[in-house]
């Protein structure tokens, strides 16, 4: 499991620009997404006054692996256990309507609860806000934390709500014809964000299509 | 996903792991303290029960509610049926009322099928004569891997009123499909006449059968749909086909015992079976939510199936 490791797991994705396995432009690639992950963990550590109360939620599918990463950052520069889980999404989505059901992610809350703490939701892809707007709605259903923040790897633009992260790892100024994918070494085998050309959604359908279609 | 769920045999092996797992999902909401989920917001679900049904009538309104569904219940009793009313009237009736999913319980095995040629919605199948519950077997399932963790090659043994029970086909139909392996055990009398074709093997002889199964499903005896003398006396096939204290003993050591309920206490099984650690009857009941929701939300959430 790569997810522990404060390195984010080791270096497998392609070294230089240009086309790679995934299809598409590869515009960040593994150190730089592990460097973005740390200024983002102490980013977190100023914000929250050392991240006392603070519990990290990752939004499946590729939230979740990146929740863990910051988990791991946080607890080795405090030297204690940051809580870390997934929040599922699927049933609050704005948009279940106009696809086939689809299966559910799962929802790992800390057993300390959200009451109180402070949430810091962790998504890939900040795209149109929708995800987020759904996140929002989903915790109320589950506790009351004190504050709700978002911390994401990619923000690529394109709000279509009134919504704006308080971590970026990386602005990137796309196209709406533009697909945004982020591989993760605990999913895809290794870490790597591509940048292909619009087209068909595909990949991310089971997950929410916030980097591609919405 | 299917648009209606009439038999145990319309899931494929891909479709019943799917409403299992997001059931698995689904029960972590029983847990918490907003046990409502907003996907189901502006649709309507209407329960027609033209049979008793205390537990899957709740069950399956419970489920919708909890996916914020509109539920409209509608029992033979107190309607239009006594009057005369035919089923055909009825489903138009609840078609005009805009139905997007009809819950359907009726003595006469088919009328679901009969229904889902009726309205535009989805129909789901409650239990039809003696012919099929699908989403009682889909909750078996989910209790039998729940508890066992696995459910290919899993040894169930289902004994008793095969004859009257749509829990028995159902369940031989969707475990075959999930990869376990049914035997049957009943009274030559209580079995039906095409049972040879079904996907499982068959036993008159359940102290045979017992040392070798992981999960022993109890039938209840259906002394109302009993129309002649099926076994001579209810003392002699309980001391036959009943599961006491002595038989459970001869069990495995983590096998469970299940019961779809309502059950006849000291008949089929005895109440000291039925209150054991083994028995799973209480959480039958608890899964039979959590299944019925991700049957409801899997057959309603998304975007309408084009076939």
């Amino acid at each position: 499991m790569h997810a522990l490791h404060p390195d984010g797991g080791p270096d497998t994705g392609p070294v230089a620009g240009g086309p790679d396995p995934a299809g598409g432009k590869t515009v960040l690639h593994t150190d730089e997404i592990r460097r973005a992950l740390t200024r983002v963990a102490h980013e977190i550590l100023e914000r929250t006054d050392g991240a006392n109360d603070v519990v990290l939620l990752g939004i499946p599918t590729r939230g979740v692996p990146l929740a863990r990463r910051l988990a791991a950052r946080l607890a080795q520069a405090e030297d204690r256990p940051a809580p870390c889980g997934s929040l599922d999404i699927t049933m609050y989505r704005d948009d279940l309507r106009l696809r086939p059901a689809r299966a559910l992610g799962h929802t790992d809350i800390p057993p300390a609860g959200i009451d109180g703490k402070i949430v810091v939701l962790v998504d890939d892809v900040l795209y149109s806000g929708r995800t987020v707007r759904a996140a929002l709605d989903a915790l109320g259903d589950l506790g009351r934390p004190r504050a709700v923040q978002l911390a994401v790897l990619v923000d690529r633009g394109h709000r279509e709500l009134p919504i704006r992260a308080d971590y970026v790892g990386k602005n990137l100024p796309t196209s709406q014809r533009e697909q945004v994918r982020v591989l993760l070494t605990e999913i895809d085998g290794q870490d790597a964000v591509v940048l292909g050309e619009g087209g068909a959604p595909h990949g991310r359908a089971a997950d929410g299509a916030h980097g591609a279609g919405r | 996903m299917i648009r209606h769920l009439i038999s145990a045999a319309d899931l494929s092996r891909d479709d019943a792991l799917l409403i299992l797992d997001t059931a698995g999902e689904l029960a972590q909401i029983a847990d918490r303290p907003m046990r409502k989920l907003p996907t189901l917001r502006g649709r309507t679900v209407v329960n027609l029960f033209y049979e008793d049904s205390t537990r899957t009538r709740i069950s399956f309104e419970a489920a919708a509610k909890r996916l914020s569904a509109d539920v409209i219940n509608f029992s033979a009793k107190g309607s239009s049926v006594a009057k005369g009313e035919s089923l055909k009237d009825t489903a138009l009736t609840l078609e005009a009322m805009g139905a997007d999913a009809v819950v359907i319980r009726h003595g006469a095995s088919g009328a679901p099928h009969r229904l889902a040629g009726w309205v535009r919605g989805s129909v789901i199948n409650a239990g039809d004569g003696a012919h099929e519950h699908p989403t009682q077997a889909l909750l078996d399932a989910f209790t039998m891997r729940s508890r066992l963790g696995r459910l290919e090659g899993l040894r169930v043994t289902i004994v008793g009123d095969v004859l009257h029970s749509r829990v028995a086909r159902s369940n031989v139909l969707l475990l075959h499909t999930l990869g376990a392996e049914v035997t049957l055990v009943a009274p030559p009398t209580l079995l039906p006449v095409a049972v040879s074709s079904w996907p499982c093997e068959v036993s008159y002889d359940l102290d045979t059968e017992l040392p070798k199964s992981d999960v022993v499903m109890m039938l209840r005896v259906q002394a109302e749909r009993m129309n002649a003398a099926y076994f001579p006396t209810v003392r002699e096939y309980s001391r036959r086909y009943g599961l006491d204290g002595d038989r459970m003993a001869t069990l495995p050591e983590d096998a469970i015992v299940m019961h779809p309920g309502p059950m006849n206490r000291g008949v089929e099984i005895a109440a000291g079976v039925a209150d054991s650690a083994r028995s799973t009857i209480v959480e039958q009941v608890a899964n039979g939510v959590s299944i019925r929701m991700a049957v409801l939300y899997l057959m309603l959430g998304g975007a309408e199936a084009s076939s």
